[in-house]
């Protein structure tokens, strides 16, 4: 790498972020206005940081736009759920419909962004998260390719990192594919990443510098325009 | 006609040896619990039962699986940190298994009570669950051809009937009723009131009557607390 690109890419922060905070750089670039659907786990996180002046629609793909937050005690109704089956309320100007409804409005493309995790995302925006490829691993799918290959905007939100410390950001997806090209952007506690038609982008950094993240990832890097 | 029956083994009655069953719910909301029960209680087997999931802790579709009275089983999503008894049947090879994403699952169903005789979908394209299927290009999209399911049974939820046959639902528990409602040969629903015709704002009915077979009271269903599933 040429030394002057490590001062192109900014480093917002002197740390890793930690999940919450990262979930609010996420909800930051949501525009405002738009229907979103958040996956199961990390992503969720991102609506504790969508005010009311975002004007965020959530849709949760069991069927139900203007999904509320979680439900806690006597406001807990079984028969409103969100897609991870946790208790939530409803928001003014919510509605419900079927499931083939919910999906139809996601494939029909009139869904502006989802959220999900990974287990890796290639240069070429393929999205693995559903299946390890472990032959005895029971494979079960759920909404993931639906929401992966649907929305307008797929966002992916992960650690830049496996557990043993491989980039889960590689040249090619080595497990199952949920989706092809569907990612054009991911988040992670080292740095946010675009993926575009002609290679991967660094658009800044979180407790890591440009050279170093490259150490790590196996596919070229270069500072976002 | 409209049959309203008296019992939920009444309502199940029909459903023979090596019946396709659709089975609405997704999590606690919308689940027919007291219909799943007859069914246990009915004793059917070598059913293919189309469901989201595959069960969950040891009653309802779980208990079903357990007893060995599913042969087959088309869901989105099998897997579950209680789905113990349908991954003990999986790994013994005693049940088969056809993952569907989700929209593709709802699609196909609603396809086999609209009639279509395929369709072309882009979920799946270039993954494993693409194998074998017809893949086409179209306005530089790519696709998948997908089929309809259609099921001889379906056992799902409704708020309030008409005597019609008409329902509306509560909220989320929605979810597979209306489509599973119109893809099987006979649908069979439990609902919570049944009001006379007339009772129900034509302008607020989900599922048309002519959709529904066999319409069963329980007042008081099973309402498990959601997170008690988790």
């Amino acid at each position: 790498m040429s030394e002057n690109t490590v001062d192109t890419v900014p480093r917002t922060s002197e740390t890793p972020l930690a999940p919450e905070e990262l979930a609010r750089v996420v909800a930051r670039d949501i525009p405002a206005g738009s229907y979103v659907n958040l996956g199961i786990g990390q992503p969720t996180l991102v609506s504790n940081y969508l005010s009311a002046e975002d004007d965020v629609t959530l849709h949760t793909e069991n069927g139900m736009l203007g999904m509320g937050p979680e439900a806690h005690g006597d406001e807990v109704d079984p028969d409103l759920i969100n897609a991870g089956k946790i208790p939530v309320l409803e928001t003014p100007g919510c509605s419900y419909f079927h499931h083939a409804d919910s999906f139809a409005m996601m494939r029909g493309g009139h869904l502006d962004c989802c959220v999900l995790g990974a287990f890796q995302v290639d240069r070429k925006g393929n999205l693995a998260n559903w299946h390890t490829g472990k032959p005895d691993a029971i494979p079960a799918v759920g909404g993931a390719m639906d929401l992966a290959t649907g929305a307008k905007m797929t966002f992916v939100m992960m650690s830049l990192q496996t557990k043993k410390g491989q980039s889960k950001l590689v040249e090619q997806c080595t497990m199952p594919l949920t989706g092809v090209g569907c990612v054009s952007r991911i988040y992670t506690d080292q740095a946010v990443f675009l993926i575009e038609e002609d290679g991967v982008s660094v658009r800044e950094t979180f407790g890591t510098s440009f050279e170093e993240l490259q150490q790590i990832v196996d596919v070229p890097l270069r500072p976002a325009r | 006609m409209l049959n309203i029956a008296d019992s939920c083994a009444q309502a199940v009655a029909p459903i023979h040896d090596g019946a396709t069953v659709m089975i609405g719910g997704f999590g606690v909301a919308g689940q027919p619990v007291e219909l799943i029960d007859a069914l246990i209680d009915h004793g059917a087997t070598d059913l293919t039962v189309v469901n989201n999931n595959a069960g969950n802790g040891d009653v309802g579709l779980a208990r079903l699986i357990q007893l060995g009275r599913v042969r087959r089983i088309i869901c989105s999503f099998p897997r579950q940190s209680d789905s113990w008894h349908f991954d003990e049947k999986y790994r013994a090879g005693q049940i088969e298994l056809e993952v569907v994403p989700q929209g593709n699952l709802a699609e196909r169903i609603r396809a086999a009570g609209a009639g279509i005789g395929a369709f072309f979908t882009p979920t799946g394209y270039g993954t494993p669950l693409a194998e074998g299927k017809e893949a086409r290009e179209i306005d530089g999209r790519h696709y998948i051809l997908e089929h309809p399911i259609k099921a001889d049974f379906s056992l799902t939820k409704a708020h309030v009937a008409d005597r019609a046959g008409n329902l509306v639902y509560r909220k989320t528990a929605r979810n597979f009723g209306p489509v599973m409602a119109a893809a099987a040969t006979t649908s069979i629903v439990q609902v919570a009131e049944v009001v006379e015709r007339g009772g129900l704002d034509p302008e607020a009915v989900v599922t048309p009557g002519i959709y529904v077979d066999t319409v069963v009271r329980i007042a008081d269903p099973a309402q498990t607390d959601p997170r008690e599933e988790l």
